[in-house]
């Protein structure tokens, strides 16, 4: 009996050994990401620049290849670099990046996003700024109002590779039906509304249930009634969100949807719920981030017929109001970071400064990502629409980032739930900024 | 055998393993969580000591007393709706034909994910082209709500999924429990006349009140910490009107990023399950158990 007790007891332990090993495993690859760069200290010729990004060939296979391509040309250009790659699903990146960024092992180069999620690590002084970057040859090529979503404290501290706006898409075919144009102005638009609803066809599909999707129709009016610089203000504390231009454009929504301009039920559904109402031509209009042009280009999964359907126009301006109809609502994706304590930060640096210029070259025409450098359209062969929008966007006067990414958590939240609020009726325009005043003095 | 268990050092040794895990995976995260909530904390960085602060601050937070009445709401539909189950459990545990096929089709619901479970209603749910509005289209209604997006509609929509969920699994306990009542106990007031309502109310029912007090308990302790579905099909909105106490922890803590009060939220959470836990017992508590065998 006593012998079976040791056999069971040693067999316990045996399995223990292995969790605990299985543990000890996960630390031991960031040690490796980190000790990669020690051996280019002490030699000048070769260096080897760790790179953490996003794109796993698998569920990003274009973005990948084109990084392995710009990897490789780099690589012949500079026989002394290697570039070594880290590569992680989206969510398992952001959460890997925190853990390592605690234990000061990030790699040389890495990717981050703007604002919001990229303050806690440039006050940490984790990430180096690069704004001798921005000065030297990559002067004047971002699209105005991209680089500084990523500045904090008036530094740069990482370089955008992605951009997105948000026209409103619609259905050529349906507005053909009902006799309607382009709207240009903002009555013009509330006249398409009207006839379509009338029609019995939903003018707006909208899945408010996410919330952002209702901040991008609530920002345009703000910005197109407050002029760009409003909003911004009331956000970075040197305006106010009882600003009366910020206030109409809340009660500008709430007649919206009096009018019936939004599909049925739009606070209880997602944003795919929404968008599949576009999709399926119940909904004539649909506003949403340029990361939707594959869907209506070159997604094969999508039949041409409806494709060739969808056209885009400007969120029309306002008479009386301060906005331009050039300026947009959107913001960069991703930008590159390079790590403060990296020891081989000018190498980086110089890494950084060839990868976006070659990113913004074919990002589009090869991944049909819309990179934040400017794309000159004579020289790429793209789908029309995307030849429209890149025209559009270097014809941009000013560039508002996404008002929840602008936020701090907390006060982004409060933001997000009031526009669900604000949409659904449960709130006055005046309650409505009453509320933002309230968080944002919170998280001061 | 026996003498081996007689040793306390074997005894500690088997048991070690298992109270080792537990304690820490569970009773260590919750004194830490207990912890954070005494914190000021985004996720990364240094948490800053606060005191009592986040607690003061859950203790006079509207919106976390709004979800607490949701999830309370919740807890009372789930425990009212235990007698239902009772009801179908008895009828299925006499002798009435294809019991068992009724058994497996209740049961089916609760084999199925949550997040199945969730995508399949809201389709039931789409304003427009939902089933349940199709359905009401097709009997006259001109306007028919949009369930989820009401307001007021929205809780009473989450809670029908929610109850159907559980539904199987709660019948199951009390069919198993019924089924081990001796059938000699059934025979014997049979012959002394006892009619099935007799029968159901006066024997089965006491020798199964402690399955019934435990079922209890798991509904409302259930509910109040209930998560997935709302997570899913509303995320809390529209505009908190069917946030409940877990999401709103969820929200606080992963979406603004304040893991101090979020923490704080749920230590407050785990204490209101305790205490409710605690005044069931109580209320439930009977001297003697009935035993008849």
């Amino acid at each position: 009996m006593t012998k079976k007790t040791v056999t069971s007891m040693l067999l316990l332990m045996l399995a223990l050994t292995v969790v605990l090993a299985g543990c000890g495993g996960k630390s031991n690859d960031g040690g490796q990401a980190a000790g990669g760069n020690e051996n280019a200290a002490d030699s000048g010729s070769k260096v080897t620049i760790n790179f953490m990004h996003l794109w796993p060939a698998g569920s990003s296979a274009q973005q990948n290849k084109l990084v392995n391509d710009i990897i490789a040309e780099y690589q012949n250009e500079h026989p002394n670099v290697t570039v070594k790659q880290e590569i992680l699903e989206n969510e398992q990146y952001k959460n890997k990046l925190k853990v390592i960024s605690a234990s000061n092992q990030l790699p040389d180069v890495g990717v981050t996003w703007a604002a919001g999620f990229l303050e806690p690590y440039a006050k940490g002084n984790l990430f180096a700024p690069l704004d001798d970057l921005l000065s030297g040859d990559l002067n004047g090529q971002f699209v105005s109002g991209t680089t500084e979503a990523y500045a904090i404290d008036k530094k740069t501290y990482a370089l955008p590779i992605e951009l997105n706006i948000s026209p409103i898409y619609y259905n050529k075919a349906i507005f053909e039906k009902y006799n309607l144009e382009v709207p240009q102005t903002y009555d013009q638009f509330l006249q398409v509304v009207q006839t379509l609803t009338e029609n019995g066809v939903a003018p707006i599909a909208l899945g408010n249930k996410d919330r952002w999707t209702g901040s991008l129709w609530y920002m345009y009016m703000a910005d197109r009634l407050g002029g760009a610089d409003t909003l911004k203000n009331a956000i970075n504390r040197t305006g106010t969100f009882e600003d009366p231009s910020l206030i109409q454009g809340a009660a500008e929504i709430q007649k919206l949807v009096d009018m019936n301009a939004f599909n049925k039920g739009f606070n209880g559904l997602s944003n795919d719920e929404g968008k599949s109402e576009f999709m399926n031509e119940q909904a004539a209009m649909y506003m949403m981030g340029t990361w939707e042009l594959p869907n209506f280009t070159t997604n094969p999964d999508i039949p041409q017929e409806f494709k060739d359907k969808v056209g885009f126009f400007k969120f029309p301006s306002v008479e009386g109001g301060k906005g331009d109809i050039n300026s947009w609502v959107g913001g960069p994706g991703v930008g590159l970071f390079v790590a403060e304590n990296s020891k081989v930060k000018d190498e980086a640096k110089a890494f950084v400064n060839y990868f976006v210029q070659k990113w913004g070259e074919k990002s589009v025409v090869d991944a049909g990502v819309i990179p934040a450098t400017k794309v000159d359209t004579a020289k790429v062969e793209l789908p029309q629409l995307y030849i429209d929008l890149l025209n559009e966007l270097n014809n941009a006067s000013n560039l508002t980032l996404f008002a929840d990414v602008q936020l701090k958590p907390d006060a982004a939240q409060t933001h997000l739930n009031m526009i669900q609020a604000l949409f659904g009726k449960a709130v006055t325009p005046e309650e409505f900024a009453k509320k933002h005043e309230e968080a944002i003095a919170e998280g001061n | 055998m026996d003498k081996v268990m007689s040793n306390k050092y074997v005894i500690a040794l088997y048991v070690l393993p298992a109270l080792l895990l537990i304690l820490a995976i569970i009773y260590v995260p919750i004194v830490l969580t207990g912890y954070y909530g005494l914190t000021e904390w985004n996720g990364i960085g240094a948490m800053k000591f606060t005191g009592f602060d986040n607690y003061a601050r859950v203790l006079q937070d509207n919106a976390f007393w709004q979800s607490a009445g949701h999830s309370l709401l919740l807890a009372v539909f789930s425990a009212v709706s235990l007698f239902g189950y009772l009801l179908v459990a008895l009828v299925l545990s006499g002798k009435v034909k294809g019991a068992n096929t009724f058994r497996k089709i209740y049961l089916i619901p609760m084999l199925l994910s949550s997040v199945a479970i969730a995508q399949l209603w809201l389709k039931v749910y789409h304003p427009t082209n939902g089933v349940l509005n199709s359905f009401l289209e097709s009997l006259g209604f001109s306007n028919p709500p949009a369930w989820l997006a009401e307001t007021s509609l929205v809780l009473g929509a989450l809670f029908i999924p929610i109850l159907w969920q559980y539904a199987g699994f709660y019948i199951l306990i009390y069919y198993a429990a019924l089924k081990n009542i001796p059938a000699s106990l059934e025979e014997a007031a049979k012959i002394d006349g006892a009619n099935a309502w007799q029968i159901a109310f006066r024997i089965k029912l006491p020798l199964i009140m402690e399955v019934i007090k435990v079922t209890i308990v798991l509904a409302v302790v259930g509910s109040l910490k209930y998560f997935d579905l709302i997570y899913v099909m509303t995320d809390g909105g529209p505009n908190g009107a069917s946030e409940v106490m877990a999401s709103y922890m969820y929200h606080q803590a992963f979406r603004g990023f304040d893991f101090g009060f979020g923490s704080a939220v749920g230590f407050v959470l785990l204490l209101i399950c305790l205490i409710i836990t605690w005044i069931i017992r109580k209320l439930t508590e009977s001297k003697d158990t009935i035993q008849y065998s």
